[in-house]
């Protein structure tokens, strides 16, 4: 698979979001907003990509029963790296975040990916896939805070077109679920013709 | 009294799965059948009772003497790992039945985000039960953390309860599966709107 | 796998993996702690400047215990009198705790609000950031109108469908108010109640002098 393809499979084919279902949690909590959901997306990059290569790295020398601690262990590492950073730099985004900046350790999509593909892919692969898997989660995080965001407060970006409230619901956790649900089967319609 | 309005909040109003969406994946994973459900439930409250009786204990006896809470996150997983490989081994030694019913989706709870949500939201957010915000106490933790985890095991054997019954029905073929799932999630996340203002 | 599994090389790569990361942590946490503080620092700051009037130099930090409720305050000067005191207070609000910064300047009159922290449901109680809510405690005087929202008898507007938050806000600079009596009473307790009025009435003169001199 060329470096490209890397990239690219994250966004369709293998998108964590919408085709493999992974990384729940922060998907339907963070994307009030669409800008939210796009914070949230490229902190999960940041980790993803850094213990993708980290992982890819070090794998030879880890042995095989210990791995998964070792990996979390790792996850861990640059998960606080991250909280440090933001705290420092970006601390409004960092609190609207809150608990799912540290709950990205737990998120499926940074482990599995270290166990599906960093640990036995060199470096530089790793890396691609890292940056191509999480590009695909931003992607996806940033559409639903965006769908979210239109119809629960008539607002795109923070970009308000019309005046008073949206569909409240759509911003509160029931609109979570709905506006998932519904965009995974527009994805599974759009996907499926295209395979035909 | 302000136990009481802890357990209530916790179970209802904040419900750990619905309203602050951790938890998810063995939500979506793991509530095919009702008899999972409830073992996955029970194996969740256990081990998210003794993880924040631990972290807790660890937060303020370990990392706040020594001034390093920034290791806060990557202690706290790795203890909640090391917690569920012990109950594991001590499940096995000592209760078979227990660790038949349980065994399997205890591996599974240490990258359940609850787990660690919990144990961190306990030293980390002020709560408001009965007057002013504060930071919760150890008696207080462990009840909050218990009381979270009945919330979860209760939306968790409702949607089994639910997605059960979905089973039996035609759903529209793009439906079919997660989709039809989150959908009836969201159903119930609304039925448990209805409980906030209760506390 | 190149390594094997037995318990010597098991225990090694954990103890590196920790020893390793722990090390990286600390450079890092080293690297950011300035960043961090100033940010935490600015932050505050910037909440202060937006409560009080004009001052000089920097906020005097402070506690002060009211009904046994620990509360921080800041003292801003201009011109050697404190022109205003910004108080940290907060209430319950309806998903936890409304964490405010209330300004209120030396002739005990509210000068500004703003929300430090909130976790109020997006979409209702989350519109107490919003001027057209947070806006009507501008310039609030609370010798003559009454800090609870309308439906409990006071002058306050609240949000629609959004009252129990419309409470801990109105609450909360009602709290503030009380430290605010307890810091003048305090701190002037040698000149005498009256003569904290006395000083107002000077920094009144004070601030208006400062002007002058801007406007030349």
């Amino acid at each position: 698979m060329g470096k490209i393809q890397l990239i690219t499979k994250g966004f369709v084919k293998e998108n964590p979001t919408f085709s493999l279902l992974l990384g729940m949690c922060p998907t339907l909590a963070t994307t009030t907003s669409a800008i939210n959901g796009m914070s949230m997306g490229l902190a999960t990059v940041f980790v993803l990509v850094l213990s993708n290569m980290a992982i890819s790295a070090t794998a030879p020398y880890i042995p095989d029963k210990v791995r998964i601690p070792a990996y979390i262990v790792i996850i861990a590492a640059f998960v606080t790296i991250l909280q440090l950073v933001m705290q420092a730099f970006t601390p409004d985004i960092y609190e609207t975040l809150g608990l799912f900046i540290p709950l990205i350790v737990v998120n499926c999509i940074v482990l599995g990916r270290a166990e599906a593909f960093a640990n036995k892919n060199s470096v530089v692969d790793s890396a691609c896939d890292g940056i191509g898997i999480g590009i695909g989660f931003t992607f996806a995080l940033t559409l639903l805070g965006l769908v979210r965001e239109i119809l629960g407060s008539g607002s795109a970006f923070g970009y308000k077109f019309i005046a008073g409230d949206g569909i409240l619901v759509f911003v509160l956790a029931p609109g979570a679920f709905m506006a998932l649900a519904y965009l995974i089967v527009l994805f599974k319609k759009v996907t499926a013709k295209k395979g035909e | 009294m302000e136990y009481i309005l802890i357990i209530i909040s916790a179970i209802f109003v904040n419900n750990i799965l619905l309203a602050q969406f951790m938890g998810i994946c063995p939500f979506l994973g793991v509530s095919n059948k009702l008899s999972t459900a409830v073992g996955m439930s029970g194996a969740v409250c256990f081990v998210i009772t003794l993880a924040t009786l631990v972290t807790y204990l660890f937060q303020y006896y370990v990392l706040v003497p020594l001034g390093i809470e920034f290791m806060q996150t990557i202690a706290f997983i790795l203890i909640i790992a090391a917690l569920v490989q012990m109950v594991e081994i001590v499940l096995k030694k000592v209760s078979p039945a227990l660790y038949q019913a349980l065994g399997i989706f205890l591996p599974l709870i240490t990258t359940n985000c609850a787990v660690l949500g919990v144990a961190l939201m306990v030293v980390t957010k002020e709560f408001t039960y009965g007057g002013e915000p504060h930071m919760l106490n150890l008696g207080e933790s462990v009840v909050f953390a218990f009381a979270t985890s009945l919330g979860f095991g209760l939306a968790m054997i409702l949607f089994a309860g639910l997605r059960e019954q979905i089973a039996l029905n035609k759903v529209p073929k793009a439906f079919k599966g997660i989709p039809i799932a989150l959908v009836t999630a969201s159903i119930l996340a609304m039925a448990f709107m209805g409980f906030s203002g209760l506390v | 796998m190149a390594v094997q599994s037995s318990f010597k090389n098991m225990t090694l790569c954990l103890f590196a993996v920790c020893i390793v990361s722990s090390a990286l942590l600390a450079g890092v946490y080293a690297i950011t702690k300035e960043p961090i503080d100033a940010a935490n620092h600015a932050k505050t700051n910037n909440a202060i400047a937006q409560v009080v009037p004009e001052f000089e130099g920097d906020p005097v930090a402070d506690t002060i215990e009211v009904a046994g409720v620990k509360y921080p305050y800041y003292t801003v000067s201009k011109a050697g009198r404190p022109v205003g005191y910004a108080i940290t207070s907060s209430s319950v609000g309806y998903g936890g705790p409304v964490t405010l910064m209330v300004g209120i300047t030396a002739d005990r009159v509210i000068y500004n609000t703003t929300v430090i922290s909130q976790s109020e449901t997006p979409g209702l109680g989350a519109k107490c950031v919003e001027p057209e809510f947070a806006g009507q405690f501008k310039n609030f005087d609370p010798a003559t109108k009454k800090l609870t929202v309308k439906k409990d008898g006071g002058d306050i507007d609240a949000i629609t469908a959004s009252t129990i938050t419309s409470r801990a806000y109105a609450n909360a600079v009602a709290a503030a108010v009380a430290v605010y009596d307890a810091v003048v009473s305090g701190t002037d307790a040698a000149e005498a109640v009256t003569g904290a009025t006395a000083a107002a009435d000077c920094e009144d003169g004070a601030e208006d002098s400062g002007n002058i001199q801007e406007i030349k």
